[in-house]
């Protein structure tokens, strides 16, 4: 599956300054190992210790927050998009 | 006075200059304002304060901004009213409400917006943007109409009338979003980072914006003689407000301008229809879990709340607790503290008033205490919620007889 992921300002300096990326895989957690792989970095930014999302950082999964879904192994359809986006907003 | 040193990530400690920066690069954790505490002690004083204007800027040395002629529509230095009716209602002792509705847009959102337009402003922005439930919405289109800026304002379609409206009479760009608010807060976080020259007051202005809320703190002081209530009742959305409130008094001690520590019992009230922060707190867990809110309390309908964690440690850490209140139970507080007290508070404020009620009956605010309870939101802008429920005693026609046989008022046979 080809998925696009949007980039946070905080995390352009890893994908050398673009907003997306293009990336295939068919679970939250394959599109992020392949944007590690890509963009070396990225799992020690997304990943506490355990391996679990940190508390402060938010993925929707076509605009659905993934918490409401399968957590990382949430699937991920063709052309869908995967928005990585810092929790500490709003209010 | 500027005492800024720079900004802090609360999580990993990691420093940021004073710039448009809400989250921690490498750990996403917030920012916050770090000051030079010792030097500000040394300028600060209780005279200083009292002889400044009668607004929240009368506290500019613990605000993170250094223009001394701030937007400023006039906020703050709301009453401070003692509520002995209501307090005998509840069977509670020396009871105060933070009568905060009177703000110039009729929420504690000017206090926010205030310091983070002008904030904004000193760093060089000229557009004006936010993601709201409806109070924020109103506030950032009347400062920047004030200020001469342009705003974008993301709002939920589904608000209320009255705070559409009273946003799109200020001009600016005015965006109803086909979601709920959790989902037009993604969008802006998104378009912060499209749009980095816009300052989002609650996303990259977030740092200033919520140290705003500080000044809730400082006004019960300073409005209670210069000393800390006992327990204060504090509404939840995303939780900034209730830290805020809490990191306050702390520093009003650490400047001196509290001689003895404070030790305030911190209470958070959530719609039981939106209660992330309040179920982990009946749970004992340390993970709040997002919900898809289903309130009249539209005001506090943020499901996935940026601060619940650490509202949630400060009512902990306090010996506070939570309360959560139904669409009804909601609509009682409001008109409790309407016939109590002569004061009309949103659906928030009815949040408040009913959790207030919930935790004198469990014995959590005690008749002991000096207890303040924070009304933040003016009633006319959610009237709808009482439409159909609240309306008049009786319909006669013009004649003395219509009256007379329409309604017996208590007490209305007495004579002087």
């Amino acid at each position: 599956m080809s998925v696009k992921v949007r980039i946070p300002t905080q995390l352009r300096s890893l994908t050398g300054g673009a907003g997306e990326v293009t990336l295939e895989g068919s679970t939250l957690s394959e599109v992020l190992s392949a944007l590690d792989a890509a963009h070396p970095g990225f799992a020690g930014r997304l990943f506490d210790d355990d391996g679990s999302l940190r508390r402060f950082v938010n993925v929707f999964v076509a605009d659905e927050d993934v918490r409401f879904l399968q957590g990382l192994s949430t699937p991920v359809g063709e052309g869908q998009t995967v928005s990585i986006v810092p929790a500490v907003a709003g209010g | 006075m500027d005492f800024v040193t720079g900004l802090r990530c609360r999580e990993c400690s990691r420093t940021y200059p004073a710039e448009a920066l809400h989250v921690c690069d490498y750990c996403f954790g917030p920012l916050e304002v770090a000051y030079d505490y010792d030097a500000m002690a040394v300028t600060v004083t209780r005279e200083r304060i009292e002889s400044g204007p009668q607004s929240i800027w009368r506290y500019a040395d613990l605000l993170p901004v250094t223009d001394t002629a701030p937007i400023d529509l006039r906020t703050g230095f709301t009453p401070l009213v003692r509520a002995d009716r209501l307090a005998a209602e509840l069977g509670l002792g020396e009871l105060w409400i933070k009568n905060d509705t009177v703000n110039p847009t009729g929420s504690f959102k000017d206090r926010v917006v205030s310091v983070a337009l002008t904030r904004a402003r000193e760093l060089g922005f000229k557009v004006a943007a936010c993601a709201s439930t409806g109070n924020l919405a109103n506030s950032v289109a009347a400062h920047a109409a004030r200020a001469g800026m342009t705003s974008v304002v993301f709002i939920p379609k589904d608000l209320e009338l009255a705070k559409v409206v009273t946003t799109a009479v200020y001009g600016g760009y005015l965006i109803a979003v086909d979601g709920t608010y959790d989902d037009v807060n993604r969008l802006c976080a998104e378009l912060a980072s499209e749009h980095p020259t816009w300052a989002f007051v609650n996303v990259n202005l977030r740092t200033y914006y919520a140290e705003g809320s500080k000044t809730l703190a400082f006004e019960v002081a300073e409005q209670l003689g210069w000393q800390a209530p006992d327990h204060v009742v504090v509404p939840v959305a995303s939780g900034s407000q209730l830290t805020k409130i809490h990191k306050g008094f702390g520093e009003l001690h650490r400047v001196g301008l509290l001689h003895d520590e404070p030790h305030v019992r911190v209470s958070g009230a959530q719609a039981a229809g939106c209660s992330p922060v309040a179920t982990a707190f009946a749970d004992g867990s340390d993970a709040i879990r997002p919900v898809r809110p289903k309130t009249i309390a539209k005001s506090l309908a943020i499901g996935n709340p940026a601060d619940g964690w650490y509202a949630l440690e400060t009512v902990r850490q306090s010996g506070g607790s939570f309360a959560a209140a139904s669409d009804e139970e909601i609509l009682e507080g409001i008109r409790l503290l309407a016939r109590t007290e002569g004061i009309f508070a949103e659906t928030a404020g009815g949040v408040t008033i009913a959790c207030l009620a919930k935790l004198a009956t469990s014995g959590v605010v005690r008749p002991d205490e000096l207890v303040v309870a924070y009304v933040t939101g003016n009633g006319l802008k959610t009237v709808e919620a009482l439409a159909g429920t609240t309306g008049p005693t009786a319909t006669i026609a013009p004649t003395i007889e219509a009256f007379a046989s329409a309604v017996e008022v208590e007490g209305g046979s007495h004579t002087t």
